[in-house]
């Protein structure tokens, strides 16, 4: 009696390995599609708009010629939106992240604000969209201002500085808060020079990141009401602006084909600006990358 | 003279502004950890409100049960709000079809097969897709996928459901792909060794050690995701047109509540119009949605965690 048949072994497995393979494959596939994808997305984006890219784009406000069509005025924008949203949004960030990790207590209230900052991190943009023209448009009566619309995406990426504020926090290890206390330290000192500075670095990278989402969101700012044909820079925080989403946006729902390639420079201006955030984060993370 | 260590000790003791900094700062920042609790309150309370406005003009039952939504109509405006989950739900349900394998595919690839260095440098470039603004997919969608697809499909239409949908997908793949792959790297390795030791190959280590496994962080990354595809809203409001229809047709325009939403925002309605009010029963109803999806997922994931 033979035990094992070794022909019929081989047989199996020659067929078990050729699965193994082809699988091996079609999942490297999917993995390749979507970097295909990106790549192509890119590349598009880059030689559509190219030919529009100059210092004169870059200096123009809008125009209805596509040819004299610039972005100063949605470059600027983002940028004072950027002077509200960055305090704004790092303080109440952070502030909410050293409570959680330092001072809550284990009870339903901290489970209760733990779960809501989970779920508030799924709500659609275009809702908080809903929250900012109600809150701030109408109720406060800041209008369409550069405050508005800063508030607005202050709490749309609340959440995630939030959570990367909390992971740095509490990446920092238990024996520093000891020693600090040890040393007589209290509380509040302890959180300010031993454990803020050491969890800066990934606060920052969070917060940055966090930013440069800010910084491409479009629907908020419809749903608010922020212009787009705007022939003057802003001056102050309640002054009407323009922001770069916005005005791609507009140029690229606009039925006239050299649109489009309006419309792509203003795309790769604003995928430099994100890589700079995106380089800037990434520098901050390597630099100050400690290890306990 | 110096004043010794305990001295030191006492003063500083004595200082009331140290005492008050100690006994306000937990105060000050529990204030602005509610901030986010307010934030959801705010949310809730003013959809509610409005929407409520709004059905004191439109009956609640024809905005529920009516399968016409024509807002804009100049002899009777109709609000059902059907022909709009329909077209959200289009949208949604190629990008799950596009993005449920690929993402998959991605998160096997990268836990089981790929080397410590590939996954180092694929999960990141994927997770660029994530970071890319949505109008620039929007924008993707509108000059390049929809061109493409018309080349090889005629009969599509410049605004239709297929290419927001695609590229909606591909939106959320690195989500997909990188919770899975985090799920799926989650499971111990001395299962999977375990499983090889007795002659599996990699495939069926993959299929029926690791994937079922992970399946509870597998099933909440993709209800994580179709809740993003469901709330996404510059992809379609460029690429997906403006006609809420309650049929069975791919390849027209259409109009999802998100796009809806910034239809009217854009055109300015008039503070006080029934259209004006109808973007919050909208938005409200886009919350829900997205709500309960994302309930579902931190249920799914809770609930079904395999503990090693």
């Amino acid at each position: 009696m033979k035990y094992i048949d070794q022909q019929l072994v081989v047989k199996r497995m020659n067929g078990r390995n050729l699965v193994n393979k082809l699988f091996k494959g079609i999942f490297m596939l999917a993995t390749l599609v979507s970097l295909l994808f990106l790549a192509i997305l890119l590349y598009r984006i880059g030689t559509q708009g190219i030919s529009h890219l100059s210092w004169d784009f870059l200096k123009n406000f809008a125009s209805r010629f596509p040819e004299k069509a610039g972005i100063k005025a949605a470059l600027v924008g983002s940028l004072w939106l950027m002077a509200v949203v960055a305090p704004t949004s790092i303080i109440l960030g952070v502030g909410s992240a050293i409570y959680l990790e330092e001072y809550a207590k284990k009870n339903r209230i901290t489970a209760f604000i733990r779960t809501n900052i989970s779920n508030l991190a799924g709500v659609p943009s275009v809702v908080f969209g809903l929250l900012g023209l109600t809150i701030f448009v109408r109720a406060l009566s800041l209008g369409n201002s550069v405050l508005a619309a800063g508030f607005t995406m202050s709490l749309l990426i609340l959440p995630v500085i939030i959570v990367a504020a909390q992971e740095s926090i509490r990446a920092i290890p238990g024996e520093l808060r000891d020693a600090s206390f040890g040393m007589g330290a209290t509380k509040w000192q302890t959180i300010v020079k031993v454990i803020l500075p050491a969890a800066i670095p990934g606060i920052l990278t969070g917060s940055i990141l966090a930013l440069s989402r800010a910084i491409g969101e479009t629907a908020p700012l419809i749903v608010i009401g922020v212009p787009v044909i705007i022939q003057f820079l802003p001056s102050g925080v309640m002054d009407t602006f323009t922001a770069l989403p916005m005005q791609i946006y507009d140029w690229s729902s606009r039925p006239q084909q050299e649109f489009q390639v309006v419309a792509a420079a203003g795309i790769i201006v604003l995928m430099v600006v994100l890589l700079l955030m995106n380089t800037v984060a990434a520098v901050i993370r390597n630099k100050f990358q400690k290890r306990y | 003279m110096r004043p010794s260590v305990q001295e030191m000790i006492a003063q500083s003791k004595g200082k009331k502004f140290k005492k008050n900094v100690e006994k306000f700062v937990p105060v000050i920042l529990f204030l602005i950890a509610s901030v986010s609790v307010l934030t959801t309150i705010g949310i809730v309370l003013t959809l509610i409100v409005e929407t409520i406005t709004f059905f004191t003009r439109v009956p609640i039952t024809d905005f529920l049960f009516g399968t016409t939504w024509l807002p804009f109509s100049n002899k009777e405006a109709m609000f059902g709000i059907w022909p709009l989950i329909i077209g959200t739900l289009k949208v949604t349900l190629i990008a799950t079809i596009v993005a449920v394998p690929i993402g998959i595919g991605a998160a096997i690839y990268l836990s089981e097969y790929a080397s410590e260095t590939v996954r180092r440098i694929v999960k990141p470039v994927l997770e660029i897709l994530a970071g890319i603004p949505t109008i620039v997919y929007g924008f993707f969608a509108l000059t390049f996928v929809t061109p493409v697809l018309q080349s090889f499909f005629p009969e599509i239409k410049i605004f239709n459901a297929i290419s927001p949908g695609i590229v909606v997908g591909i939106m959320i793949i690195p989500m997909i792909a990188s919770l899975s792959e985090d799920a799926m790297s989650s499971v111990p390795k001395q299962i999977r060794e375990g499983a090889l030791a007795m002659g599996s190959t990699k495939f069926e280590v993959a299929m029926k050690v690791t994937l079922p496994a992970a399946l509870s962080g597998i099933v909440a990354s993709v209800v994580l995701a179709i809740s993003r595809a469901i709330g996404e809203t510059m992809i379609v409001s460029l690429a997906a047109g403006s006609t809420p229809k309650m049929d069975g047709d791919f390849t027209g325009s259409i109009q999802t509540m998100t796009s809806y939403i910034v239809q009217v925002s854009k055109g300015d309605a008039g503070y006080g119009t029934t259209i004006y009010y109808s973007i919050y029963a909208v938005g409200f109803t886009l919350f829900v949605f997205t709500m309960v999806m994302n309930i579902l997922a931190s249920y799914v994931s809770k609930r079904f965690r395999e503990e090693y």
